[in-house]
């Protein structure tokens, strides 16, 4: 089986994982919507919640994985883990995107306010940025190699940064919600919820996953479209 | 060890003199500073706002600008007539070329903040006198870190398509944490606030500068053609 065959095959294996995860995210809907207690002060804009913290684990989820896959590129040079770090990125975006989304949507009935300058609105929008100037960076060089290394390097330092960020924009004072799961001691957060919220990160984990796979295999798929092509071309 | 900065040295030497000589860079650069300092003056009411509220940030933003104007042509420099193969076919290591990169960015830097710094006092009446060492000492210490990480882009965003636009995209969300440190140390000296006050910010402005300058050592090499 040819390279291309290979990834067409993998792309079409991804279509149902997608399609149950999909499904699943409706599901998450469905019980924190229906099967879910009111949260007794902010009501139901507090919905908001089981789409938001998933979202946003796999977010960091996401920067984390193309921190790693970068700095092994860097060590290995194999062009696969760069074209899936670039597919980790991309799908990452998604997911920031979703997070920046959704948290307006809420704050707008609970603090009153589309926008604040909070510590961690902060960092998720200059997470945002950093993706996307990784993004940028990818389609403003032309010679794999030297976009592959670019970019790995791009990957490293973003990773780093984060940690920065998050405490420059905690020396100001937050007024975002406290850890209710990761924190010292018990959760805060009663049975009902927490289960919801506990299905909700599994399923945006899968969520997650398949797209990746989805977007890496089409990546592969587009690489050896390209490879063929100039051995067409030498030819 | 010795021999990388000897290299690094030189090379700042020949980047500083080619400045020197031409002068182009630096003058527009300190033009630019001048201007960006008097066009602030309409960005605020004079009669609503205090020139002492609105300055930390003015002079960063002023600060920032200008680094950004000189890490651009680092590397551009290099570009006119493949200079930047001839350094590299030399016994110089990639660290001490960027080492010496970062030297001549941070003297050129350094001159323009040198100069904006009185005509910053002169303009938005701030005493800068009393509180001269320890400004010194955060605008030197967020210099070295604004520097240290631009200079690692500048080296990949000439290389890229829209190189000029590509800098400030890849390099501003970089600047938000020195940045933000200086600002909050800077305000806290011009409102003649205890220094323990900015310890926090201070640490932190430390803590990026060492921990990117050793990663911008470590992977610099990965932005050069081998």
């Amino acid at each position: 089986m040819t390279p291309t065959e290979q990834a067409e095959r993998t792309l079409r294996r991804t279509v149902p994982l997608i399609v149950v995860a999909v499904v699943l995210v409706a599901a998450v809907y469905v019980r924190a919507l229906v099967f879910t207690p009111y949260e007794m002060v902010q009501g139901p804009a507090q919905k908001i919640f089981y789409i938001h913290v998933p979202s946003a684990w796999v977010a960091f989820l996401a920067f984390g994985i193309v921190g790693v896959t970068s700095v092994v590129y860097l060590f290995l040079k194999d062009p696969r883990l760069d074209l899936f770090a670039a597919s980790t990125a991309e799908v990452g975006m998604v997911f920031t995107t979703a997070v920046l989304v959704t948290g307006p949507i809420w704050g707008k009935p609970i603090w009153g306010t589309w926008w604040t300058w909070d510590a961690r609105l902060t960092l998720t929008l200059f997470l945002w940025f950093v993706i996307l100037g990784y993004l940028i960076l990818r389609t403003a060089v032309h010679e794999p190699g030297q976009r592959a290394r670019y970019s790995a390097v791009l990957g490293i330092l973003g990773a780093l940064l984060v940690p920065f960020i998050h405490i420059s924009v905690y020396l100001f004072r937050t007024m975002h919600p406290m850890p209710v799961v990761l924190r010292p001691g018990r959760p805060t957060l009663p049975g009902e919820m927490l289960a919801t919220l506990l299905f909700g990160f599994a399923v945006f984990t899968f969520l997650f996953a398949a797209l990746l796979r989805y977007r890496y295999a089409l990546a592969r798929l587009a690489d050896a479209r390209a490879h063929a092509e100039a051995e067409r071309a030498d030819a | 060890m010795l021999e990388t900065l000897r290299l690094a040295l030189a090379i700042a030497a020949k980047d500083v003199r080619l400045e020197f000589r031409s002068r182009t860079a630096f003058v527009s650069a300190l033009v630019f500073t001048a201007l960006v300092l008097a066009i602030f003056n309409f960005a605020r009411d004079p009669t609503a706002v205090s020139a002492s509220d609105l300055a930390p940030g003015i002079l960063w933003i002023t600060f920032t600008f200008a680094a950004m104007l000189g890490l651009n042509r680092a590397f551009g420099l290099e570009r006119e007539n493949r200079a930047l193969d001839g350094l590299l076919l030399s016994p110089a290591s990639r660290t001490a070329l960027y080492l010496g990169k970062v030297l001549a960015n941070l003297v050129f830097v350094g001159s323009v903040e040198a100069i904006a710094l009185p005509l910053f006092a002169l303009f938005f009446n701030v005493p800068i006198l009393p509180v001269l060492l320890p400004l010194v000492l955060v605008i030197a210490l967020a210099t070295v870190g604004f520097v240290a990480v631009g200079t690692l882009m500048s080296s990949m965003a000439v290389n890229t398509r829209l190189a000029e636009l590509m800098l400030p995209v890849l390099l501003l969300p970089f600047l938000v944490p020195p940045v933000t440190s200086a600002v909050q140390i800077t305000a806290r000296l011009f409102a003649g606030r205890p220094f323990s006050e900015a310890l926090g910010w201070l640490r932190l402005l430390v803590g990026y500068d060492v921990i990117f300058v050793v990663a911008c050592i470590l992977f610099f090499e990965s932005t050069i053609e081998e």
